[in-house]
């Protein structure tokens, strides 16, 4: 299993598009923070990077990644090795590969540049994100046998985390504004991972924004530990849930 | 020329006289140890020197044109039952005194200071702690309210009384004292002509600075920080207020001020950091808000649309969530502040941009009328509608416009 992880981490590493990525987020982060003077707007700049740019990136190139090593996974397969172990690995060693990838573009200019909690969280978020968005995608390219029907549920996919839900969200808001939403809100949010991310960024960035009537709500759950903890395990379920649905099609799968 | 001298001479000599009274010493454990008891045998300018020792006379009152200083803080303790210092005199002076446990009522107000209709009190050096009401003038003229540290106790509103309560005064002077803990920090009513200079007003249950119907006022570099419902101002015109410092109000109707029916005033050079809002008006017309700082606050500025013939110029606006918010159609007036948020260029280099800004964001808009749309803030969705309503201005009100904002922070 090691083995695999090794070898699917080297693979990707050799790869141009995961260099050009590391390269872009380095470039970006860097203009960033040195474009404006103050680092409060880099973070920011750099916030819609992490919640847009990372996951289209890790999913696209995941799902890609998938189809393009089908022969390998078919040379894996007539091995003696379980199939369950070679998904997850295959998972872990796309994981790996793009997580470091955003460790050195945005992680090491924002330890750089503005050390401080949002920093930080930012960070982790951007992590947590690009993991969730491998499981997703190899999610969607378990299920497709086309690769460019599977592309195409990549980015669709995408569009929907990115976009609709939140367009969703906007619709449900203004149609019941006569009910009290507070709580509804802090469920529906759990169904995104981009907007989870989005709102732990969002309490150590605009927390005076945040303190007012509807803000409070989120504060009093989100800056708790327990709600801090929930957040985290949705987060974690968002990893988990995928790649084990995937695990079980794979499994089963007609090479 | 001769005579002139002779007369200043002898004014000289009489105003001399006029202000030699005696001098008691009141002590613990000698022939006067009560303070009370020194005031009765004094006479109209005459001084009380007070040495350290906790006195604890109940009510001590204060009936003569008298100069009472402590030495090195003497302890008046009002066990919490008693008003402890009632000044009913003219021209006092009460300084240097430690002043601990008054009374507590819902009924009266029992304070530890209290001026009853009187001119010149000075009331100076003090420390106040665990009070209900710290120093409260009542229709007093004229006097001075300086370096005191107030330091309360309440917990709730009603167990807990104003730190300086001043009501129906006039050209009162407040100067450098420190109010923590107490209901409303600085609070007036009925104050004209006064002057508020460095204070320090933080951690109260309610407001830091509280006045209604006060006309005529100047507040200068005071600082409210961290009170539960920053500073509110209501029903009042010719407010002045210069470079003081609102910090760190947060919460949902809490403001860094409030400014409600207000006319005629003037706010300049004062600095708002980190408030949910950081003024917000209501009805409050003809009102100047010059080069003030808004750092990092959730709304800079909420304009009602009960608002008019607001000036709004030279501000910066520096990191806030929202720059400005409405609930309507506007007719104040915002021109030459630097918005950070500002996207124009400026071709001519003549560091004012060309394109005019519009400070009230579509996603503004949405989240007055709809708070729990906050979820969404800074999401994709926002940033697309933000920048739509930027190219094609439907719903954001047309005229609140800034047609010179300044491409680089202004010097302040």
């Amino acid at each position: 299993m090691k083995k695999i992880i090794k070898y699917v981490i080297v693979d990707i590493m050799r790869n141009k598009i995961v260099i050009a990525y590391t390269l872009l987020l380095l470039a970006i982060s860097f203009s960033l923070f040195n474009l404006e003077d103050n680092t409060d707007k880099g973070l920011l700049g750099l916030m819609n990077i992490v919640l847009i740019i990372v996951p289209l990136i890790c999913i696209i190139f995941s799902t890609i990644y998938v189809y393009n090593s089908a022969e390998f996974i078919e040379l894996l397969v007539s091995q003696p090795l379980q199939r369950k172990h070679i998904w997850i690995s295959l998972f872990a060693g796309i994981a790996i590969a793009l997580t470091l990838a955003f460790v050195v573009g945005v992680g090491i200019m924002v330890l750089l540049y503005s050390f401080t909690a949002t920093g930080l969280i930012l960070i982790g978020v951007g992590l947590i994100l690009s993991v969730i968005f491998v499981a997703i995608a190899l999610l969607a390219a378990v299920y497709t046998r086309d690769k460019a029907k599977g592309i195409g549920i990549a980015v669709l996919l995408w569009l929907y985390f990115s976009i609709i839900f939140d367009g969703l969200v906007l619709f449900i808001l203004f149609q019941f504004a006569d009910y009290p939403l507070d709580k509804a809100m802090l469920v529906l949010s759990g169904l995104n991972p981009i907007d989870t991310g989005r709102i732990l960024v969002l309490l150590k960035m605009d927390v005076s924004a945040l303190m007012g009537y509807t803000g409070a709500v989120f504060q009093n759950f989100f800056g708790t530990a327990i709600g801090m903890g929930i957040t985290l395990l949705v987060m974690f379920l968002w990893m988990i849930v995928p790649v084990s649905l995937s695990v079980r099609k794979f499994r089963r799968k007609d090479l | 020329m001769k005579q002139i001298l002779l007369a200043i001479l002898f004014l000289i000599f009489f105003s001399q006289i006029s202000f030699c009274g005696r001098v008691y010493m009141v002590k613990k454990n000698s022939g006067l140890s009560s303070i009370q008891a020194a005031i009765n045998q004094a006479s109209n300018g005459d001084t009380i020197l007070v040495f350290p020792g906790v006195y604890t006379e109940k009510n001590i009152l204060v009936n003569k044109s008298l100069v009472l200083i402590g030495k090195n803080y003497p302890v008046l303790d009002g066990e919490h039952k008693y008003e402890i210092v009632s000044i009913k005199a003219d021209n006092v002076v009460f300084q240097g005194f430690k002043l601990i446990h008054s009374g507590v009522s819902s009924l009266i107000d029992i304070a530890a200071i209290k001026v009853f209709s009187k001119r010149n009190v000075e009331i100076k050096d003090n420390i106040l702690d665990g009070t209900f009401f710290g120093i409260y003038l009542q229709k007093a003229v004229s006097c001075v309210v300086e370096n005191n540290q107030l330091t309360g106790e309440g917990t709730t509103d009603q167990q807990s009384g104003n730190g300086i309560h001043c009501w129906q005064c006039d050209s009162i002077r407040i100067i450098g004292n420190s109010v923590k803990g107490h209901r409303d920090g600085i609070y007036f009513e009925f104050v004209n002509h006064s002057l508020i200079v460095k204070n320090i007003s933080a951690n109260n249950i309610r407001y830091g600075l509280h006045f209604m119907f006060s006309n005529n006022n100047s507040y200068i570099a005071n600082t409210f920080k961290n009170n539960n419902a920053g500073v509110s101002v209501m029903f009042s015109h010719g407010v002045n207020m210069f470079n003081n410092i609102f910090e760190d109000n947060w919460g949902d109707g809490c403001y860094g001020i409030f400014l409600k029916e207000i006319t005629d005033s003037y706010i300049s050079g004062n600095q708002f950091r980190r408030n949910t809002t950081g003024i917000f008006m209501e009805g409050a017309n003809r009102v100047k808000v010059k080069k003030n700082q808004f750092i990092k606050n959730g709304w800079a500025l909420k304009i009602d649309a009960s608002c008019e013939d607001d000036t709004l110029a030279f501000n910066n606006f520096l990191g806030n969530s929202f720059d400005v918010g409405t609930n309507g159609t506007l007719v104040s007036n915002f021109n030459h502040n630097y918005w950070d948020k500002y996207e124009g260029y400026d071709l001519n280099k003549n560091n004012v941009g060309d394109v005019p800004y519009h400070p009230v964001s579509l996603f503004s808009m949405i989240v007055s009328k709809n708070p729990s749309a906050m979820i969404l803030f800074r999401s994709v969705m926002a940033s697309l509608l933000d920048k739509v309503e930027k190219i094609l201005p439907s719903l954001t009100p047309e005229n609140l416009v800034d047609h010179n904002p300044y491409m680089k922070p202004i010097r302040l």
